[in-house]
């Protein structure tokens, strides 16, 4: 409100900011390859998210062998 | 900050998958075939055998894709993908450890981190549950396999992760080599354990039941009622250069990843130290660590 604070408010943020921007850049990275890792690897074999649907399965199949994954 | 890092490393995975596949898809894949085919011979024989024995033959499986899209942009896709997915994985665990050992230089710490991901996520793994061609591999184990294989995947990576941290204390009580030495020899006798523990693919029950006691799923040969092969066992050379070919691919990938994401985050971190020193001779000067 007063015209003194923003020294203080630009301070805490450049302490707090980059933080959390940090863990959400980790943590985004992190859970997007993990799924990513899974549509891949395991979908569609032992486990499926849409159901008895074989697309992404037989499409990246040669891949899913090849990568050392357990294929049908 | 972290997002230059991160869409380096997504970049340098790409790379990696696609030069992967580049491989796969001039070595590997008339391997793949030449499985596939086996599989293919494999059901008419099996299917010839049903019908002497009165039995109902079953319809072939309907193909959602054709052999064609499956080599080329199939396993290209799947690749490229993959590629992504671990260059994710490498890039967090980059910049975890890089914040918390700022005095490792850029590069070596890619190449060392690239080296682990590769034993960790596949060639431990590889060790007690080698890649399978097509043909290799009973369709009813897919629960069983897919469960093993990834407690296996699991079992390793945080191994390595615990032996990395248990040699970096060791190394200060026994010094680096026979600390490294130690915190090594901890993580083989845990894999060991780990794999001993764990069932070989051919010991399921499923397996067991229908096709006797073999130590894989690598199909034997077809014998008719009197016990003359029909049809051969599955070809080891075939089994051999596919996984070797598996393997080299899951290496050009890592090696891809590591080195030349390495030279980009060497580049990425001068920059963003400059500005911060006094002066630029002085940042030339600085000795590095490690080189």
């Amino acid at each position: 409100m007063s015209t003194s604070a923003p020294v203080v408010d630009a301070q805490d943020q450049s302490i707090s900011s980059p933080v959390s921007a940090r863990a959400l850049w980790l943590g985004g990275v992190l859970v997007l390859s993990l799924l990513l890792y899974y549509f891949i690897g395991i979908d569609q074999g032992a486990t499926s998210l849409f159901g008895q649907d074989s697309h992404i399965h037989e499409f990246v199949h040669d891949a899913r062998h090849f990568l050392g994954f357990p294929c049908h | 900050m972290e997002s230059r890092f991160v869409f380096r490393a997504l970049g340098v995975g790409a790379l990696g998958g696609l030069l992967a596949f580049v491989f796969a898809r001039i070595f590997a894949e008339p391997f793949i075939q030449n499985a596939i085919d086996y599989e293919a011979g494999r059901d008419a024989a099996q299917n010839e055998l049903d019908r002497a024995a009165g039995l109902t033959v079953g319809g072939e499986e309907a193909e959602i894709f054709s052999r064609g899209l499956q080599r080329n942009l199939g396993i290209a896709t799947g690749m490229v993908l993959f590629g992504l997915a671990m260059a994710g994985l490498f890039v967090v665990a980059y910049l975890v450890v890089s914040r918390r050992f700022p005095g490792i230089r850029p590069r070596v710490l890619a190449a060392l981190l690239a080296a682990a991901c590769f034993l960790g996520f596949y060639a431990v793994p590889f060790v007690k549950y080698p890649a399978n061609p097509p043909a290799v591999g009973h369709g009813e184990t897919i629960g069983d396999r897919s469960a093993v294989y990834l407690a296996m995947v699991g079992i390793s990576v945080v191994a390595l992760i615990l032996a990395v941290v248990a040699g970096y204390h060791l190394a200060r009580r026994f010094g680096t080599w026979y600390g490294s030495l130690l915190a090594a020899l901890g993580f083989v006798v845990v894999i060991s354990v780990a794999m001993a523990l764990l069932p070989a693919l051919g010991h399921f029950p499923l397996n067991e039941s229908q096709y006797g006691r073999h130590a894989a799923e690598t199909p034997q040969p077809l014998l008719d009622p009197d016990g003359k092969i029909v049809y051969p066992g599955f070809p080891a050379d075939v089994l051999f250069k596919f996984r070797l070919y598996s393997l080299i691919a899951q290496m050009i990938m890592w090696a891809t990843i590591g080195l030349a994401f390495g030279a980009l985050a060497e580049r990425v971190t001068a920059r963003a130290k400059a500005p911060a020193s006094a002066s630029r001779p002085a940042a030339v000067v600085t000795p590095s660590p490690a080189s």
